[in-house]
């Protein structure tokens, strides 16, 4: 009876339902759809973050990533292999890399980067660059003087395909080690800040150069599912002589994991805004509702009803608007998520900015279910929760003064 | 057998800051399958009466017992329980609520008393055909007459058995053809059902029809007439 009443009632005004229902809609909406899109910008920054040389899980040498030079590096990395080997749950990839800083030039420009040694076959299935050089070609795994650089370094070089770069830094014994490489391949990324960071080289080629012999500076490794990430890592370094270091995703990227703590705590902090802006259209809603039938609600405690029979009649009208403005409003902030799924919204005439921000040039909507159900909670019982004060003062109305009411 | 008990019963009012006294010490006794009227002109207390005898309103002082219930001693659940299973009501504006058909608003009291669906159903249909209102079970209120309206709240008084049925200028709205017809029935539902009916109007008509007239006059009572036959 509550929700036939309260569905009938609910529609003696359109207009002013239709009010209210806009609120809750557009509340819903903008929760879902930009609860999505920040999701989104959020899971990119981690991927790529991921992507660009982390991995979820990455073994150093201990003393690497405090002095990441050749002297610390892994010098006898079959033991590491055979560890992983029984350690990483299947879909598990994982690849060796030398990663020294360095000093490139031509006969023009010279700049610091990241002199990277990959196994190309290997690398390509961990990390961005197996699918990232634009022009030219990839490594292959014997390549003696090949060399991939990004597209923004290649332009501030003033080089491209077949031209020389000099590579210049340290080597294990201390000593100067410089080298002389082509280019041929030249690779984009989402940042322009990781074209001009890292040149790619053949693993044997960066290990001659830097005379590691089989040393190497790292592993890293891409689980098949990211969550395992931290009990990966745990028993791997449990396996592992305590000369090895282990780290996880949120450890190497510090930043983007306190990023998405926040993000979580920001996004409860943001729907309890918008919540709060529709919730003073639902109490006033509701408030006009109540005081425009004064008379009735006389009516139904003189004919016996208790008073908290009439509140659940009053709660029944905001669980209808509620519920509808819901439905309507994740209808649309989904078909708005699923409308840009495709094609994301395109940063790229702010690339500069965004990229301070370690965002990715396009944003791709993500919807979270936990999202989505935290929105609608937040609004269904929040909504009942402020209903309650109108349909309050229906129930505190005395059956004398509210019959006599014009 | 006495439905009513009203011993020096008063009841005074604020407005703005004047005190006005409704009710100056009434008291009256009415009988069981009575039919009395409460008259008197506007502001002389008949509906103030009414009210609390319905346990509407309370009384200053005074005492008023309802088919055995002590009204001054009863909590307001106690009273909202007496209201819904003991007392009917009719209201000069039919007030009846209007999203409801008039088949739902004679169910809605039995619904309110736990009372089955296929039972509430037979007890609204019998009764809103006794009342002459056979086929009209789903219009709402407002595709109905103010005569077939009252007759509706009638039907809603009484579908539940009440002790009593307390009628507040149940014809003020009406036609005088019209209200003819509805205390016809009502006089009709108390000779049949032995339900004790009592009115407050200031209606000619409504006063012949009453086998007892009560006169209330500042807020007492002036006369008390019980009529032959």
């Amino acid at each position: 009876m509550y929700f036939r009443l309260g569905w009938r009632n609910i529609w003696r005004n359109p207009r002013r339902t239709a009010v209210i229902m806009i609120a809750v809609i557009i509340g819903v909406w903008t929760m879902v759809f930009l609860g999505a899109l920040t999701r989104g910008m959020l899971e990119d920054m981690i991927e790529n973050g991921i992507a660009t040389l982390t991995g979820h899980i990455q073994i150093h040498q201990r003393g690497y990533r405090e002095d990441p030079a050749v002297d610390n590096s892994i010098t006898d990395p079959n033991m590491v292999e055979s560890a992983l080997e029984s350690l990483l749950p299947p879909g598990s990839r994982w690849t060796p890399r030398v990663r020294v800083n360095a000093i490139a030039s031509n006969a023009r420009h010279s700049d610091g980067l990241t002199l990277v040694g990959i196994d190309p076959e290997r690398e390509a299935k961990v990390s961005f660059i197996g699918h990232a050089v634009t022009k030219g070609r990839c490594l292959t795994p014997d390549e003696e003087n090949g060399i991939v650089v990004g597209k923004a370094m290649a332009d501030s070089f003033e080089t491209g395909l077949g031209r020389k770069l000099v590579l210049m830094s340290q080597d294990r014994r201390g000593e100067i080690a410089s080298r002389a490489f082509r280019i041929v391949g030249i690779f984009r990324a989402e940042m322009q800040a990781t074209e001009k960071q890292f040149a790619f080289v053949a693993m044997p080629a960066a290990q001659h150069m830097l005379k590691l012999r089989e040393g190497i500076s790292e592993v890293s490794i891409i689980l098949h599912d990211q969550g395992e990430a931290e009990r990966v890592a745990h028993e791997i370094r449990a396996a592992l002589p305590s000369t090895y270091e282990v780290h996880s995703w949120r450890e190497l990227l510090p930043l983007l994991a306190a990023y998405l703590r926040l993000f979580d705590g920001f996004m409860w902090l943001w729907y309890l805004v918008v919540f709060i802006a529709m919730g003073f259209g639902i109490v006033n809603t509701m408030l006009m509702a109540v005081f425009e039938r004064i008379r009735e609600f006389g009516l139904l405690k003189a004919l016996g009803m208790r008073p908290w029979w009439i509140i659940k009649e009053v709660l029944a009208e905001s669980f209808f608007l509620l519920v509808l403005g819901m439905a309507i409003g994740n209808t649309l902030g989904l078909l708005s998520v699923l409308a840009l799924s495709g094609s994301g919204i395109d940063l790229s005439a702010i690339a500069a900015g965004t990229e301070y921000f370690g965002m990715t040039r396009v944003i791709y909507p993500s919807v979270s279910a936990k999202d989505v159900a935290i929105a609608n909670m937040m609004v269904f019982f929040l909504g009942l929760l402020v209903s309650m004060y109108p349909a309050a003062k229906a129930a505190r109305f005395t059956p004398v003064e509210a019959l006599a009411h014009t | 057998m006495s439905m009513v008990e009203c011993i020096d019963v008063k009841k005074s009012y604020r407005q703005d800051k004047l005190e006005v006294k409704a009710l100056n010490g009434v008291t009256l006794s009415i009988q069981k399958g009575a039919f009395a009227a409460l008259a008197g002109p506007s502001g002389s207390g008949k509906t103030t009466l009414l009210n609390i005898i319905g346990g509407l309103d309370s009384a200053d002082s005074g005492r008023v017992v309802v088919d055995g219930h002590v009204l001054e001693t009863m909590t307001q659940s106690e009273l909202a329980n007496l209201r819904l299973h003991n007392v009917g009501f009719v209201f000069q504006s039919y007030n009846l609520i209007p999203v409801l058909s008039a088949l739902e608003n004679v169910e809605f009291v039995m619904l309110l008393q736990g009372v089955s669906t296929a039972e509430r159903r037979d007890r609204a249909i019998a009764i809103l055909d006794d009342v002459g209102l056979e086929g009209m079970y789903n219009r709402r209120p407002a595709e109905l007459s103010g005569g077939q309206q009252q007759r509706v709240a009638v039907a809603r008084a009484i579908v539940s058995s009440p002790s009593i049925v307390l009628a507040d200028e149940p014809t003020a709205n009406l036609d005088s053809k019209t209200g003819k017809g509805l205390l016809e029935m009502m006089k009709q539902m108390n000779e049949s059902r032995n339900v004790t009916f009592v009115f407050s109007t200031h209606d000619k008509m409504v006063m012949d029809y009453a086998r007892r007239l009560i006169l209330i006059r500042d807020g007492l009572v002036a006369d008390d007439q019980v009529k032959e036959g």
